[in-house]
């Protein structure tokens, strides 16, 4: 067997099984990403793309296989702030009572003293990620009174003041308005030119081809995995959606 | 109590201070009430207010078996409480009965297994103390344990606040940016057992659940900043704890119950006119007199 060079890859995952008590949720699973690299991770409801992500935060643990990160394990990549998470809009507690300035700063806790007491230069991490995704305004706006728009903006911000080198996105385009979503894919250009490796799932194929210069398909496992132009093809869509016709996916002129 | 004797109501406040047993319950319940408060607000944020009742009415083997072996109470609560957590878990997973059932039959289980234990062992512990709290009868060493098990828990709570509180609203980020996840999980089930062990005194096992899950919700429709969250909480519930035991002094009547009534009618207040999620939103009154 050939040797990797792990620290070639950022990302590295090598037939990962997921089972949650004994049902298995994700199983023989590849992923290699670089840096700089966008990926879209494609799948139906229940295929395993929150697993995956969850494996590769060590949300959850797998079973079996292999997981580097930056060539190393996924605990010390929890130690250096590498992952930063998006979560999904529906996967947060929206009447929870904190403000988009705490919000953001709790992308810098892994990086603070133990009481988590933020320094000069944790607060300009956290105004400067919000400034960016345009929120200075809701500092101290309670996230139960944000759009959809605005909270997944938050959360973006969030991941970007901890600086990490890998964004996981669930559903970045779900439930958001379009003057968030141009900004959503004016930040993945510049993370892309900053050298960030970006992993995000959705149900949106257009987006797909818009943004992402690999896509893995999956259903429990992968189906395809690829350059976008080669892979993202009308029959690896159908099976990975179950035999479901892609011209229902894409419309009737695809 | 002579009714007559109040009629002012600065009599009304000072007379009762002048027992001893009562400055004494006043206070251990104000103490129990603001560490109450302060955990309530994560079991509300969290969800855990099933789990809070289940805690809650399974250190009562714990405490009764430490008695009888001339343990710490604190000590057989906390083994009993995480247990009853432990082993909900364990059923959920390994059978197909739905969570809240298995919550309920582990903890009525465990609170049976309490009341059998206290009639066969019968020496010194009073059922009936510990079911309903016996604030006016504290004794000097559960006034020490009261106040140690209590800065314990406060010290805890404010060292990991915003842990916790980060844990509450997304564990996932929590464990993505090498938090301990594992750890906060039983550091707060360890501050809701010894929470239970020090309300049981004042309210009893079958109340405390109110002290564990009333301030929280309260101060949750009075508020949108954390922080101010965890202040109205203690303070409502060291409020309450007054109320109820000036009003159970003079009108005679159970103190545990008077407590948690008290905090029922703030937290009714609350559901009523608070300014923002209040039925008759407070605000918009008055916004239309303007």
């Amino acid at each position: 067997m050939e040797t990797i060079n792990y620290q070639n890859f950022r990302i590295e995952a090598e037939n990962i099984c997921v089972d949650y008590n004994g049902k298995v949720a994700l199983y023989d699973a590849n992923l290699r990403l670089q840096a700089g690299q966008i990926c879209g991770l494609v799948g139906m409801n229940g295929a395993g793309k929150t697993t995956f992500f969850n494996a590769l935060t060590g949300f959850v643990n797998i079973s079996k296989g292999k997981i580097r990160i930056n060539g190393e394990s996924v605990r010390s990549a929890q130690k250096d702030q590498t992952i930063a998470y998006v979560p999904q809009n529906e996967g947060i507690d929206s009447q929870f009572p904190i403000s988009v300035w705490d919000v953001v700063m709790m992308g810098r806790y892994g990086s603070m003293n133990i009481f988590r007491c933020p320094r000069e230069s944790d607060v300009q991490a956290v105004k400067d990620a919000i400034e960016r995704v345009d929120l200075t305004d809701h500092l101290s706006t309670p996230i139960g009174n944000l759009s959809g728009g605005q909270r997944k903006r938050t959360f973006l911000a969030r991941a970007i003041a901890q600086r990490a080198s890998i964004l996981l996105l669930d559903e970045p385009f779900s439930g958001v308005d379009i003057r968030t979503e141009k900004l959503i894919s004016e930040l993945f250009i510049q993370f892309k030119n900053e050298g960030k490796t970006i992993l995000l799932s959705t149900h949106d194929m257009i987006h797909v081809r818009e943004f992402c210069d690999l896509v893995l398909l999956i259903n429990k496992t992968v189906v395809a995995y690829g350059e976008t132009s080669e892979v993202f093809t009308p029959e690896n869509i159908t099976t990975t959606f179950g035999g479901i016709s892609p011209d229902f996916l894409f419309g009737p002129e695809s | 109590m002579e009714l007559c004797s109040f009629l002012t109501l600065d009599s009304f406040i000072t007379d009762p201070l002048t027992h001893d047993f009562m400055r004494k319950a006043l206070l251990m319940s104000s103490l129990v009430a603001a560490v109450c408060g302060f955990l309530s607000c994560y079991l509300t944020l969290k969800g855990w207010a099933l789990m809070g009742d289940a805690v809650s009415h399974s250190v009562m083997p714990g405490v009764v078996v430490a008695y009888a072996l001339g343990l710490p109470f604190s000590l057989g609560a906390f083994i009993f409480g995480v247990g009853s957590v432990a082993l909900i878990g364990f059923i959920k997973q390994k059978s197909r009965v739905k969570e809240d059932t298995v919550i309920g039959l582990v903890f009525t289980g465990f609170f049976a297994l309490g009341i059998v234990l206290v009639s066969k062992i019968r020496s010194n512990i009073d059922l009936h103390s510990i079911l309903f709290g016996s604030p006016l009868g504290i004794s000097l060493s559960d006034v020490k344990q009261t106040i140690f098990i209590s800065l314990l828990v406060v010290i805890l709570l404010s060292i990991f606040r915003k842990d916790l509180m980060l844990y509450c609203f997304d564990p996932r980020h929590a464990k993505t940016v090498g938090i301990n996840v594992f750890f906060l999980h039983y550091l707060l089930l360890t501050c809701l057992s010894l929470a239970a062990v020090v309300g049981l005194q004042s309210v009893g096992i079958i109340l405390v659940v109110a002290m564990l899950i009333t301030p929280g919700a309260t101060a949750y429709l009075l508020t949108d900043k954390f922080d101010n969250m965890t202040v109205i909480s203690v303070l409502s519930a060291i409020i309450s704890s007054l109320i109820g035991i000036y009003v159970s002094f003079w009108f005679d009547l159970e103190t545990g119950g008077s407590i948690v009534l008290a905090q029922t009618f703030i937290f009714l207040f609350a559901f009523l006119f608070a300014p923002r999620y209040g039925i008759f939103k407070l605000k918009k009154l008055f916004a239309g007199y303007k």
